[in-house]
């Protein structure tokens, strides 16, 4: 023991060691990569974001570049401190502090002295700027919003959070990632990727040479320009149109699925969220509580379609042999579908409709008939409504739409495990329902969606998923907006639904809505809504909808519009409708007194209702 | 009695690996003080320094190897004396440095005394405890012993230089080896695992532990009264032990202390205040990776990022650059050369130099332990140098001294006493 004593110490305490260093070295470095070492800095260089255009190749996102003036304090030489302070239009004081803050961060390193300085500041502090040694620019960049409007569409910018930079090891604190709509869905193609310099530093953080001569350093990738499907002609039109209203208008080129307009009113300045007061204004519009700018309602806002749902209910009806285009159905100012279960309806006692002129007349008799004949024709209920449902989903209602926007809701479309739930134990049948026949009840649906009937209508039988991006440099658009989907309904039968269409301008509810020369067709719609004021549930004037395409052969354009409050279909969503048509198709608008009509349209006094104190008449 | 130079016995095995140590040490020193080197071509900078001592090292080594072998045996005692004195006369002539009252200073060089004593030290154990009257089975020859040991132990610590003072302590080793009663070992080691865990358990936990062992062990060996005896006398003094580390930790110990064992004991991390060395160290060795990142290419050391790298944590200047086979290279090194000393001391016959080589070795390993574990994070940090590779002229030169010694002792193995 005595002897073997130190020589045990010796050889035990090397292997330790050894041990040791093979854990050090060889295992548990991860938090020692050449990232974390303090030896190293990296230094980033990013591609300059990516363009934004229209449809027709006109630039409507930019870049636009600010300077921060830094400072290093231990180079600082003031030669002429009162012209130094005019140039920067600041005074003595302001200019010490300055300096003092910045000595108190670091003598050696570089601090912002002034920050967001703008292009024509700049100008001015550049030409003096080589007399005033310890100074210099860092330029960055920022968002450039050219069109004052689509800001639903683009989205914004601003610098990552700390949920992001723990979430995705490509951003670092201090950096830009897209924040909502295109900035946000294609972030990755806007932003290209990053390249990085390391550079050996000192213990004094003085950066003293390239790291291993630059062979770890990255050249970035250069970012890409986005072609959007949007026209932005037509974009900001539709917001002049929007003027005072709620609501949103969606304008899909039938044949391609491409995102003509998307109109949210009340609308904001994309410019609003950039820049030094990004925040205030982005709580400003977040405090809207009314016009609620920041909820896009075309993407967000789940409504019943009313009477639009009836070309639903008549497709499926002729798809399931319920009608014929001749069918007739009487109509005695309403109908009972079951006991105590009256609908009411606008025709005259004695009435007979068929499909054309159930549809232009917009008859709840006969679409609730057919609803409810489509249910019965299984034996029971359940299987009924699941049938129906197939056939329903199958124009991409129910469940979110798929385009290239972060934004959206499914909607409803009901279904037996839904009504199982409301009413358990079979305690409900087709009449229960009896609502859905005519767009209202359990069924909401987005605005998009029911642009996206009007496009599938337009082509007969089939749509492609509705997108905003048409092109994004050199490469193509993904697949599925290059696919085209089928609706469960004989595209036979839709002819026989868009006759009765042309009828609602012909001969039908929205006559108002003509344009010369082009054949247009639509239908009108008029949803029931309610709200809860302090816990009591009350009705609301109803939303005025339209859908609708033209021209009739051949679409180019189909459009739904959707006017919060509006009343009837025919007052505000129709005429919106014809107008954004009539500007794309014609590109001038031949009817100034419609135009005049929706352009002094005012329904601020509908909006503020619910927030008055005492009570209110709707429907007026 | 042969005091001719005997070329044949020198160990040259021995000679060999310890000039590769100070090669090795000289190239490292060399990366590690870069800046400095870009700083001032002309002025004296660490390397030339060092190669300078390297140098006279080489003339201590040639000097001690012509001088008669019975020089140290006859004027050991008269070094320690002047040993003493040169610690001693630091409180009147000495210059502080880096808070430690250590330092001779002339002409831009400067002399720690401290690192001469040690040397110097083992010599006047190996006379002492070599004479045959000495016995330290008695306390008379304890007492001397200990005090031979203590009086450097206590000028060093009014300095202070807690790692001097941990090599001193190490001669109790050599006491034991040489004859010392097993109980002082036992309670010598039981006093620094005692220490450990009380820091990182409480009191309470240790105190606990330690009575129900006694108890256990009690009723096992309940008819041996002798054994019972020594049970309740260990837990006696253990116990009193116990509490006293808490109060000389929470107490005595300064902060800068306590914190420097926290880090060590993982119960505190603390990057930039007192584990900034350990951290930067650690990122040395991990970015060394297998096979390091070559010679003068160490962006730690480059960086100058590891404080004292080219004295106490040149080590970590290995382990970047040369990687773990570097640093395990190293430390086989040492391991061969210390396991090569003891040997050798084992087959001395002459009981001074037997008792001399076995010092040497416990001074070297002492060091090694202490300065390796520091470096890689395995113990508190403690400023001492790494014999043979650390910059540093009186260590150098001291490390070489008792290396030379030893060799001259070692090539007389045969001779008669």
């Amino acid at each position: 023991m005595k002897n073997r004593l130190l020589p045990f110490l010796i050889i035990s305490s090397s292997i330790i060691f050894v041990f040791r260093l093979f854990w050090v070295q060889l295992i548990n470095v991860d938090d020692v990569k050449l990232s974390n070492k303090n030896s190293v800095e990296k230094v980033y260089n990013y591609p300059e974001r990516g363009y934004i255009y229209d449809r027709n190749k006109k630039l409507i996102v930019g870049n636009e570049p600010f300077y921060d003036l830094m400072i290093v304090p231990s180079k600082l030489k003031l030669v002429d401190t009162i012209e130094f302070c005019e140039i920067l239009k600041i005074d003595k004081q302001t200019l010490l502090d300055k300096i003092k803050k910045a000595k108190n961060y670091s003598r050696i390193k570089p601090s912002v002295f002034l920050a967001q300085i703008s292009k024509n500041d700049y100008a001015v502090i550049q030409e003096k700027l080589w007399k005033y040694d310890g100074f210099s620019v860092r330029k960055k960049s920022n968002r450039n919003y050219l069109l004052n409007s689509a800001s639903n569409i683009l989205g914004y910018i601003s610098e990552v959070n700390d949920y992001e930079i723990n979430d995705n090891s490509y951003y670092e604190s201090g950096e830009l990632i897209g924040r909502q709509g295109i900035e946000k869905s294609y972030e990755k193609q806007l932003r290209g990727v990053k390249g990085v310099s390391y550079f050996q530093k000192d213990n004094f953080n003085r950066i003293t040479g390239r790291y291993k001569e630059g062979v770890y350093d990255t050249l970035f990738k250069p970012s890409k320009n986005i072609d959007l499907t949007i026209d932005s002609e037509l974009q900001v039109y539709g917001d002049s149109l929007m003027i005072n209203k709620f609501g949103s208008i969606i304008a899909i080129e039938p044949e391609s699925g491409e995102i003509l307009s998307l109109i949210n009113a009340p609308n904001f300045d994309p410019n609003l969220l950039i820049g030094r007061n990004r925040s205030k204004n982005y709580i400003n519009l977040k405090n809207d509580t009314i016009g609620k700018p920041l909820f896009d309602r075309g993407l967000q806002g789940m409504y019943p379609p009313g009477s639009t749902f009836k070309l639903i209910n008549g497709l499926i009806a002729l798809e399931e042999n319920i009608i014929t285009e001749k069918t007739k159905i009487s109509c005695n100012e309403g109908h009972f579908y079951s006991k105590n279960r009256f609908m009411r309806c606008h025709c005259k006692p004695g009435t007979k409709n068929d499909l054309n002129t159930a549809i232009y007349n917009s008859c709840n008799t006969y679409f609730a008939t057919i609803y409810k004949n489509t249910l019965d024709k299984f034996s029971n209920s359940k299987e009924g409504i699941d049938n129906w449902k197939r056939h329903v989903t199958s124009f991409g209602l129910g469940d979110y739409l798929g385009y290239d926007h972060p934004l959206g809701r499914p909607g409803l479309i009901p279904d037996s495990k839904y009504y199982d739930r409301w009413y358990p134990n079979n305690r409900w049948r087709a009449a229960t329902t009896i609502s859905n026949g005519i767009g209202q009840g359990e069924i909401l649906t987005t605005p998009i969606q029911l642009g996206n009937i009007a496009a599938t209508i337009a082509n007969r039988g089939w749509y492609i998923t509705p997108h905003f991006v048409k092109k994004i440099s050199d490469d193509s658009i993904q697949i599925k907006f290059r696919e085209k989907k089928y609706s469960t309904i004989n595209s036979k039968h839709y002819e026989k639904i868009i006759g009765g269409m042309f009828d609602v301008i012909e001969k039908g509810t929205a006559q108002n809505s003509k344009i010369r020369d082009i054949e247009i067709v639509g239908k009108t719609g008029t949803a029931e809504n309610f709200t809860k004021i302090n816990g009591i549930r009350r009705q609301l004037t109803d939303h005025s909808i339209f859908i609708g395409f033209a021209p009739k052969d051949n679409p180019k354009i189909a459009i739904a519009v959707f006017i919060e409050n509006g009343y009837w279909g025919t007052r505000w969503a129709a005429p919106i409708a014809s107008l954004m048509m009539e500007k794309y198709l014609k590109k001038n608008i031949e009817r100034k007194y419609l135009e005049n009509y929706i352009l002094s349209g005012d329904l601020s006094k509908e909006y503020l209702k619910p927030y008055g104190n005492g009570n209110f008449t709707i429907n007026e | 009695m042969n005091s001719e130079v005997n070329i044949k016995r020198i160990d040259w095995i021995s000679v060999a690996i310890l000039s590769l140590l100070v090669l090795l040490g000289l190239g490292n020193i060399y990366s590690s003080s870069q800046a400095y080197l870009l700083e001032s071509i002309f002025s004296m900078n660490p390397f030339t320094k060092q190669l300078l001592f390297v140098i006279i090292s080489i003339f201590i080594f040639l000097f001690i190897q012509i001088l008669p072998f019975n020089f140290f045996i006859k004027y050991s005692s008269i070094l320690y004396v002047i040993s003493i004195l040169s610690l001693i006369g630091l409180f009147l002539f000495g210059n502080e440095i880096n808070g430690a009252l250590a330092w001779y200073q002339f002409n831009g060089f400067s002399i720690q005394p401290s690192e001469f004593a040690k040397p110097i030290t083992a010599l006047a154990l190996a006379k002492y405890l070599s004479d045959i009257n000495s016995n330290l089975k008695t306390i008379k020859t304890q007492f001397y012993s200990f005090l031979i040991i203590f009086i450097p132990i206590a000028l060093i610590i009014l300095q202070p230089d807690p790692g001097t003072i941990l090599v001193f302590l190490s001669f109790f080793f050599v006491f034991y080896k040489v004859g010392l009663p097993s109980i002082y070992m036992n309670f010598f080691i039981g006093f620094i695992i005692i220490f450990f865990s009380t820091i990182l358990l409480t009191p309470k936990y240790v105190v606990l532990f330690l009575l129900t062992l006694g108890l256990i062990l009690s009723y096992f060996l309940r008819r041996n009264k002798n054994l019972l005896r020594k049970i309740f006398l260990y837990v006696a003094v253990f116990s009193v032990f116990i509490f006293s580390v808490d109060f000389i930790f929470n107490n005595v110990f300064e902060q800068r202390h306590r914190d420097r064992f926290n880090i060590v004991m993982g119960i505190e991390q603390d990057f930039r205040g007192s584990g900034y060395n350990t951290n930067q160290s650690r990122i040395a060795f991990a970015s060394g990776g297998m096979f390091g990142e070559g010679f003068l290419k160490g962006s730690q050391t480059r960086g100058k990022f590891v404080p004292e790298q080219h004295t106490d944590y040149i080590f970590s200047t290995v382990g970047e650059e040369w990687g773990f086979v570097g640093a395990s290279f190293i430390i086989i090194l040492f391991t061969t050369l210390m396991l090569r000393i003891s040997k050798r001391a084992e087959l001395q016959r002459n009981v001074f130099s037997k008792i001399y080589s076995y010092s040497a070795v416990t001074i070297i390993f002492a060091h090694f332990f202490i300065n390796i574990g520091m470096v890689i994070g395995l113990v508190p940090t403690i400023g001492i140098p790494l014999p043979f590779l650390s910059y540093g002229g009186s260590s150098l030169m001291a490390f070489i001294l008792l290396f030379s010694i030893y060799i001259k002792l070692d090539s007389q193995r045969t001779s008669k006493w």
